[in-house]
């Protein structure tokens, strides 16, 4: 288990470390930052100055092994639009954008998981179509549209809800919604199908003929072993979740790091935006190694192999 | 499929007739496909989203980028102050809506399916390298694969296009380049069940080279299982597509995109919600059909593995 442990936490680091390499010079290649940073209307002295500023008149190898050495200790560098440490700014956004993406995934959770499974036990029935157009649409609604669409909705047509900002809790709903059920059908699919492949097993079939309770051949017996896969992809998708935060945060006004990246994009705020697609993949690395410790830890076939 | 027998009083020989007559793939293919009404309405209205689009300079009432600014936000024609003029209304600045929509749908099938290409081709030549040769080409690819699907799509391909500052061919080039790794995933494993396959041994054992017998075996092979990843990567590009013009960075005006519609119409949201709403339900209309036809495909090619 150990060996195992290490070896996926040392590909997890590599994965990190080659997600930052590219995204630092994919951000460099992509035109002079200095320009980018400076703006519309910028003399050249100022451009000048910039480049000095953030060190963009070194070598980018130079600059790289610099800003890394900085953000292995937690320092990003200053944000070019706020003369803010960038790790301060995304400290002080994780937050709502963690607290969102949690809300959201338990959001799903509680919609795919008993609807996965209710598919399942009555294949083909009316619930199993319901959950099928519902994952169908799911899949098929842009979610910025779909956020749109709530806010004529539920604050337009029915004031219900605030349409934006982050003052109360109630802000939080409609993304929540979005978000979450941007991740509902992967995880319903899934619960449906793994729910549909252990009903099947030679095991439940013993219990129902040892005469235990239906109910409880499906929550002790059949749940447990159908849920291992969705724990693995409910991980994964609360790091999609994260990165899809961009365009719901913006829209409703959260201030998140979604907002926050799509602010400093607009600004070109070169530094802030490449600590937040640090971050994130981080998180998202972080995330995928938990669900494989997981999935290892209740499944020994895996760790062994 | 089997059908039951009844119990004829004269045996009624023509079942079995078919039954003998073996069917060829593509026989088998059609059967199955007549009768799955999800891949029959994706096909249908993906056909007619093509040819609207194709057709739109006919088909539109109007031209698409021509303002009258007389007849700014008319309703469509089922609503109150709408008229026949301008059947899905006019916009903010008079446009005429559903020529909009129709020359929308080129820039939403354009950009989809040569994304869907690019990304087709480095992901299947990815992923036929990974699992036809193995070793330690597959362990460097397989870390490729991991290191893309690590990264945050939405925020690098925004950051990109900002920086770059975003055109047509930009936006096709961003996504054909981040959308590859399903199309790796699939072409991976799907020749690593192959790889041993006697046909490929014997291929190998008669000096056929390496490249010839992906191009010639294995391709065929696993296109199947390509073409499903092509339907949900194409849609998945559409939607991004919507998103990055949604935002500013994708598609730019005046050019109709439907992603830049809905943004176009988020100003009038409380008045005017139609003016999202429709661009909103096309997007919907032609990701649903294109994700029903591949579902569909998937369901025809290998019915035993319906999920």
């Amino acid at each position: 288990m150990s060996v195992f442990l290490l070896k996926r936490m040392g590909l997890a680091i590599v994965v990190a470390l080659v997600v930052s390499l590219f995204s630092f010079f994919m951000l460099r290649a992509a035109g002079d930052p200095a320009i980018a940073m400076a703006g519309e209307g910028a003399t050249a002295a100022d451009i000048e100055f910039i480049r000095q500023r953030f060190g963009f008149d070194r070598p980018v190898a130079e600059q790289y092994l610099s800003w890394l050495g900085g953000a292995l200790s937690g320092d990003f560098g200053e944000s070019s639009y706020f003369a803010k440490p960038v790790s301060l700014l995304i400290s002080e956004r994780l937050p709502v954008t963690l607290g969102l993406g949690l809300a959201a995934l338990v959001f799903s959770i509680l919609l795919a998981v008993p609807l996965g499974m209710l598919a399942a036990v009555y294949p083909n029935s009316i619930i199993d179509r319901f959950a099928l157009t519902l994952s169908v649409l799911g899949q098929a609604m842009p979610n910025f549209w779909f956020a749109l669409m709530l806010i004529v909705v539920l604050a337009v047509w029915y004031p219900l809800l605030p349409a934006s900002g982050n003052a109360e809790w109630r802000n939080f709903i409609m993304p929540t919604i979005v978000l979450g059920y941007y991740a509902t059908p992967a995880i319903m699919r899934l619960t449906r199908s793994g729910m549909l492949e252990v009903l099947g097993a030679d095991y439940i079939r013993t219990a129902h003929a040892k005469g235990i309770p239906a109910r409880n051949i499906l929550f002790k017996h059949a749940m447990r072993n159908a849920i291992l896969p969705v724990v693995s992809i409910a991980s994964v998708q609360f790091g999609y979740m994260l990165g899809g935060s961009i365009i719901i945060e913006s829209i409703f006004a959260l201030h998140g790091i979604g907002q926050l990246a799509w602010e400093s994009i607009s600004r070109a705020d070169l530094p802030t935006v490449q600590a937040i697609v640090l971050v994130l993949s981080l998180i998202y690395v972080g995330l995928n190694l938990a669900a494989d410790l997981i999935n290892a830890w209740l499944d020994p076939r895996i760790r062994i192999a | 499929m089997n059908e039951p027998h009844p119990a004829p009083v004269t045996p009624d020989f023509s079942h079995d007739l078919e039954d003998v007559a073996p069917l060829t793939p593509r026989q088998i293919f059609f059967r199955r496909a007549r009768k799955h009404r999800g891949f029959l309405f994706g096909l249908g209205t993906i056909l007619a989203i093509t040819l609207l689009a194709l057709f739109a300079p006919l088909l539109s009432p109007h031209d698409p980028y021509a303002q009258q600014l007389l007849s700014r936000l008319q309703p469509p024609v089922w609503m109150d102050r709408g008229a026949w003029d301008h059947p899905l209304g006019t916009d903010q600045l008079g446009r005429d809506y559903l020529s909009r929509l129709f020359y929308g749908a080129q820039f939403s099938l354009l950009i989809g399916f040569t994304a869907m290409v690019i990304s087709g081709v480095i992901g299947t030549t990815l992923g036929v390298i990974a699992g036809y040769f193995g070793g330690r080409l597959d362990l460097i690819i397989t870390f490729l694969i991991t290191t893309r699907l690590s990264m945050p799509i939405v925020l690098i391909a925004l950051a990109i296009a900002a920086l770059l500052g975003s055109s047509l061919v930009i936006v096709i080039l961003i996504l054909g380049l981040l959308l590859w790794d399903r199309f790796a995933v699939v072409a991976r494993s799907t020749t690593m069940q192959l790889r041993d396959a006697d046909y490929l041994l014997s291929a190998r054992a008669l000096g056929m080279p390496r490249w010839r017998i992906i191009v010639t075996e294995v391709l065929p092979n696993i296109m199947d299982a390509l073409i499903v990843v092509a339907t949900l990567e194409m849609a998945h590009a559409i939607l991004l597509e919507a998103a990055l013009s949604f935002l500013g960075l994708g598609v730019q005006p005046p050019l109709p995109s439907w992603g830049l519609m809905i943004a176009e119409g988020k100003d009038f949201l409380l008045f005017e919600p139609w003016l999202i709403m429709i661009p909103g339900v096309a997007l919907l209309i032609l990701v649903l059909s294109i994700n029903l036809l591949g579902d569909g495909l998937r369901d025809i090619s290998a019915p035993e593995g319906r999920a």
